[in-house]
């Protein structure tokens, strides 16, 4: 990391773990539960949440100065809504098979709370560069758990990773399915994802007891 | 300190400034990429076609690959004979019949009763074999879902076409992938001469799909109603075709075709 400073690292390195946006802040839930029965659709999510939250973030920060309090969340909204139209449009017309691919997680993106939250706490309070890594930074921490919840839903719910069939085939009885194993079909809808989330959670901070609260 | 950002007037003035320069921005923005866009959407429509009757480059048992977006609407025009637009006991050819929007015509006919909608039907020769194509439209459990399924002139199904708007991923989504389209591949829609359709069933005992005439095939576990909507969509508009194809038949054999039964969801 010889090309951020101390302080910039710790922009993006933080959220990653000590201060996750999921985990020890509880943001982005909804979408966490929602989109994670498959890894494909996880890692797509990660990416899009990191182009939105980070070109939000820059946005924001260049506008800091003159959005009036009063109005700052709506401005924040029709801005983050706005990016989120001109990405699905322009991936529309030169990027048609992909904006297919992504369907509705494009319009997702709005929803999630992370961005509104970085943009209130962090963008509206800081320069362009740092608030560019804050985004990247938050937009990772995310990603991460995204994935993880997703590998293993998937895993144990279709038996499958990215698509292909790494545990044998469940109907011609292969690979472990030979043995008697069976796919966990609960683990394919949501309240699964909580689940694993909050086993993240618990081992977060039995590792780290400085992240419980009183 | 009174930052000047407080002021009523200023609040008022960025709202408007904020409104116009985003507003003209996206309104630009789409103007602007309207014309690729649309484009993009008609050679979709396109390869959905053609994918449906069997025309497309997959490879494998892995995911659907359609004929690639260049060479699309020449091998429409060589595998599409015929494009019919079916009213009432007419049918007329028409080379933009793909164009025609169902769901306009849906609503339309469910507006004004007397008016007699539109059935695009598209007739594509592949290897001597002759496929009749019919659009589908539906219900999902989030939004609309629509497809095309090509029949054989037995009726027996050759391939079908899946898509849906906002299904939810992994689940109801999966409509769209080869495990179970192909799945209807070689599924009857007609029992004996009345037609049934095919049902997405759960608990039907034949996950495989080896019974091919029991007009079920295997529903996809937590998407029951996206299933149902599938379900749903085949019985209601491939029973419009039904009185046409049947005449085909028919007339084909050259011989005058029974009396047919067909479902209460057409009049």
């Amino acid at each position: 990391m010889a090309l951020l400073s101390k302080k910039d690292s710790r922009l993006i390195l933080d959220p990653l773990a000590d201060n996750n946006p999921i985990t020890i802040q509880v943001l982005g839930i909804c979408s966490a539960l929602a989109i994670t029965a498959q890894l494909k659709a996880s890692i797509v999510m990660a990416l899009s949440v990191m182009v939105v939250l980070a070109v939000g973030n820059v946005v924001i920060s260049l506008l800091r100065n003159v959005i009036p309090g009063k109005i700052r969340i709506i401005a924040q909204l029709i801005i983050v809504a706005a990016l989120v139209i001109i990405v699905d449009q322009v991936l529309k017309a030169f990027a048609y098979e992909l904006s297919k691919q992504l369907s509705v997680f494009i319009g997702l993106i709005i929803t999630n709370c992370i961005i509104m939250g970085r943009f209130e706490a962090f963008a509206l309070a800081n320069k362009p560069w740092r608030s560019f890594l804050d985004g990247i930074g938050n937009a990772a921490g995310y990603g991460l758990i995204l994935i993880i919840v997703g590998f293993f839903r998937e895993l144990l719910g279709s038996g499958t990773l990215l698509g292909f069939k790494v545990l044998g085939d469940p109907i011609a009885k292969t690979g472990v399915y030979a043995f008697g194993y069976e796919n966990n079909g609960f683990m394919l809808l949501s309240p699964m994802a909580l689940i694993i989330i909050g086993i993240i959670i618990w081992a977060q901070r039995s590792r780290n007891k400085a992240l419980i609260e009183e | 300190m009174a930052r000047f950002t407080d002021k009523n007037s200023y609040t008022i003035l960025f709202s408007v400034i904020m409104v116009l320069v985003v507003g003209s921005l996206l309104a630009g923005v789409a103007q602007g990429l309207r014309s690729k866009i649309s484009e993009n959407e008609r050679f979709e429509k396109q390869q959905n076609i053609l994918y449906a009757m069997g025309v497309d480059d997959n490879e494998g048992t892995g995911s659907v690959t359609f004929i690639p977006t260049k060479e699309v609407e020449a091998t429409f025009h060589k595998y599409i004979k015929k494009q019919l637009v079916i009213q009432g006991d007419e049918a007329t050819e028409d080379d933009n019949a793909y164009l025609i929007d169902i769901k306009k015509e849906e609503s339309h006919a469910n507006d004004d009763h007397n008016y007699k909608r539109k059935l695009p039907l598209f007739i594509g020769e592949k290897d001597g074999k002759t496929f009749y194509i019919i659009p589908m439209r539906g219900k999902g459990l989030w939004d609309a879902i629509w497809g095309f399924v090509s029949l054989d002139k037995d009726l027996v199904v050759e391939g079908v076409y899946f898509d849906h708007k906002g299904e939810t991923p992994g689940l109801g989504a999966n409509i769209k992938e080869r495990f179970f389209m192909d799945d209807f591949q070689g599924e009857q829609i007609m029992d004996g001469n009345a037609f049934v359709g095919i049902t997405v069933a759960k608990g039907n005992n034949d996950p495989l799909n080896e019974r091919k005439d029991d007009q079920k095939v295997d529903a996809l576990a937590g998407a029951t109603i996206t299933g149902n909507g599938v379900t749903a969509m085949i019985k209601k508009d491939v029973a419009r075709y039904i009185p046409y194809l049947e005449k085909l038949k028919g007339a084909e054999k050259n011989e005058t075709s029974e009396s047919i039964q067909v479902s209460d969801s057409i009049q």
